[in-house]
């Protein structure tokens, strides 16, 4: 498999504290990369370094380099901008714009300076199809975002960061505020997007870091003890800390 | 009687007090809050038996005269009209530009720290020094004369804290997740605030500028010391006609007197005849800060009705 991300000695300060200790990672393009650990372990903090959200926590700061596509996104070269726009991210919480659903997708587009409204319409639509929620809101998408359910929200949010045409989708706990009947349509979903895109997703349960990655990268006081995949992660675990997390001994 | 009951009854003699505490104090907060009331209500009823005769077209449309049955209040409402637009037109963008600095862009410094404290003294300074200020800086320093566009500018400068904190307020409940979705999409900060945070703050800004414009609007003090007449038999140029030039912008710099003034005014003359017309007075100002306050009550609740996070 294609390396998209090469993580290389990352640590990561927040002030004076330490989050993430000397992490070494090499993400697969186009598959599911979970990562998971127990709360404060960081892994929050390692997915949003792979898109500079970081960036606007005061006091962070990064040693050691992230490179996507061979560049390190942290060089001083690199528009975080142009970063952000290719690697999308989804949120733990749903949070749509308070405004209509088309206006949501339409955001990533109008921020580009898109004003051909024939192609905005067709990038909405595409992108509500690829995150299967254009049949639930194609006859409302004048309405508010804020009306739709959780689940809903939450594939909205997904297919916002679609219409951008990200090459990279990170997903920070996407499915931990909601119920199980929208998880599960999620979880498919992401098994679909795979094809064509790059999934980074922290999650908090390991029964779904089974069911849909192919890579799994287990995170402990930010260090990154393992990282193997998930089969052999999930019934073979090489370091004894691993085996204690996943059968449910601490965490 | 053994100590258990003795422990027993003081416990139900200290409910009992406690209840009774309890009781006196819901009295006691009535009887403050309907003081309160009653005082305003007596004041309204007042002033609209004395002004209710007087009101009327002519009362609008008349200039003031040394006759109080021929007196009105055309260039009195007109100026205060003109005022309130052209303070609003200073006060907000200033307002919301500055409040969007200090949250958005301003570093914590003692810099800011600095400002943010005379932000919220400013808003407490009494309102004649800011007519000293106007007197000063406006009619004298860049000479613009006992103009309407002095007194506005006066103005401005008068509800600029309360405009500032009010959208400060309203920026900072913007809930950072908004900001992190329009980020993670490849937003500029700016596109951020402009499209994001400005918008979905916007309501809670109007709320607090019209608040404050209802301020603005019974303020008489620094328009009399920056030297607003208190005897205008002219209304100041309108600002745009049928007539070629269209655009007169030199209505700007023409006297007015305001409503507040023009009773005042009245109110100090010995007829009783004009005590009667200054309480019309009254009552049009007061109908105008009602409705003004009305929109900022409609504004807030279909805000809160709206927007859930």
């Amino acid at each position: 498999m294609d390396a998209a991300f090469h993580v290389q000695k990352l640590n990561v300060f927040y002030g004076k504290k330490q989050a993430l200790r000397d992490v070494n990672m090499e993400i697969p393009a186009k598959a599911v990369t979970a990562v998971i650990g127990p709360s404060g372990c960081g892994k929050s903090t390692f997915v949003r370094c792979l898109n500079r959200m970081n960036d606007l926590v005061p006091g962070f700061r990064v040693e050691g380099s992230i490179l996507y596509q061979g560049k390190d996104i942290y060089s001083r070269g690199m528009d975080v901008i142009d970063v952000r726009r290719k690697i999308g991210m989804v949120f733990q919480k749903p949070n749509p714009f308070p405004k209509s659903i088309y206006e949501n997708i339409a955001y990533g587009l109008r921020i580009q300076g898109v004003k051909n409204k024939e192609k905005i319409d067709t990038v909405v639509e595409e992108s509500l199809k690829k995150a299967a929620i254009w049949e639930e809101v194609k006859d409302r998408l004048p309405q508010s975002a804020l009306s739709l359910s959780g689940g809903q929200q939450q594939r909205l949010c997904i297919a916002r960061a679609l219409a951008v045409a990200p090459e990279v989708l990170l997903l920070d706990e996407p499915t931990s505020a909601i119920d199980p009947i929208a998880t599960g349509r999620i979880e498919e979903l992401l098994r679909e997007l795979k094809e064509s895109y790059t999934i980074v997703i922290v999650t908090h349960n390991m029964q779904q870091a089974a069911r849909i990655s192919d890579i799994t990268g287990f995170f402990l006081m930010g260090e990154l003890v393992e990282f193997d995949p998930t089969s052999r992660m999930f019934t073979n675990p090489k370091d004894s800390r691993t085996e204690d997390y996943i059968t449910g001994r601490f965490g | 009687m053994n100590g258990q009951e003795t422990i027993r009854v003081e416990i139900s003699d200290h409910k009992r007090i406690g209840r009774l505490a309890d009781r006196a104090f819901s009295i006691l907060g009535l009887f403050a809050t309907t003081v309160g009331l009653a005082v305003l209500l007596v004041l309204l009823i007042d002033v609209f038996i004395d002004g209710y005769p007087r009101l009327g077209w002519d009362f609008l449309t008349q200039y003031p005269s040394r006759k109080p049955e021929n007196a009105g209040i055309l260039s009195a409402w007109v100026g205060t009209a003109w005022l309130m637009v052209l303070t609003a037109l200073i006060a907000f963008p200033l307002g919301v530009a500055s409040a969007t600095y200090l949250e958005e862009y301003g570093r914590k410094s003692w810099l800011t720290g600095f400002i943010e404290i005379n932000i919220a003294n400013l808003a407490g300074v009494p309102s004649i020094i800011y007519g000293l200020l106007g007197l000063g800086l406006f009619v004298r320093g860049l000479n613009l004369g006992r103009s309407v566009l002095a007194g506005a500018a006066t103005l401005a400068i008068l509800v600029l804290p309360i405009v500032i904190l009010a959208s400060r307020e309203s920026i900072r409940a913007i809930p950072a997740s908004i900001r992190e979705a329009s980020y993670a999409l490849g937003a500029s900060k700016w596109q951020t605030i402009r499209h994001q945070v400005l918008p979905a703050a916007m309501p809670g800004i109007l709320t607090g500028t019209i608040l404050a414009m209802s301020r603005a609007i019974g303020e008489t003090a620094p328009l009399i010391t920056i030297g607003a007449l208190t005897y205008v038999a002219f209304v100041p140029t309108p600002p745009v006609s049928l007539e070629p030039p269209f655009i007169h912008p030199q209505g700007l710099f023409d006297a007015f007197t305001a409503l507040p003034i023009q009773v005042f005014n009245w109110v100090s003359r010995p007829q009783k005849a004009f005590s009667i017309n200054a309480a019309a007075g009254i009552i049009i100002l007061l109908i105008i800060t009602f409705v003004m306050n009305g929109i900022a009550v409609y504004l807030r609740h279909r805000y809160q009705k709206k927007i859930r996070w």
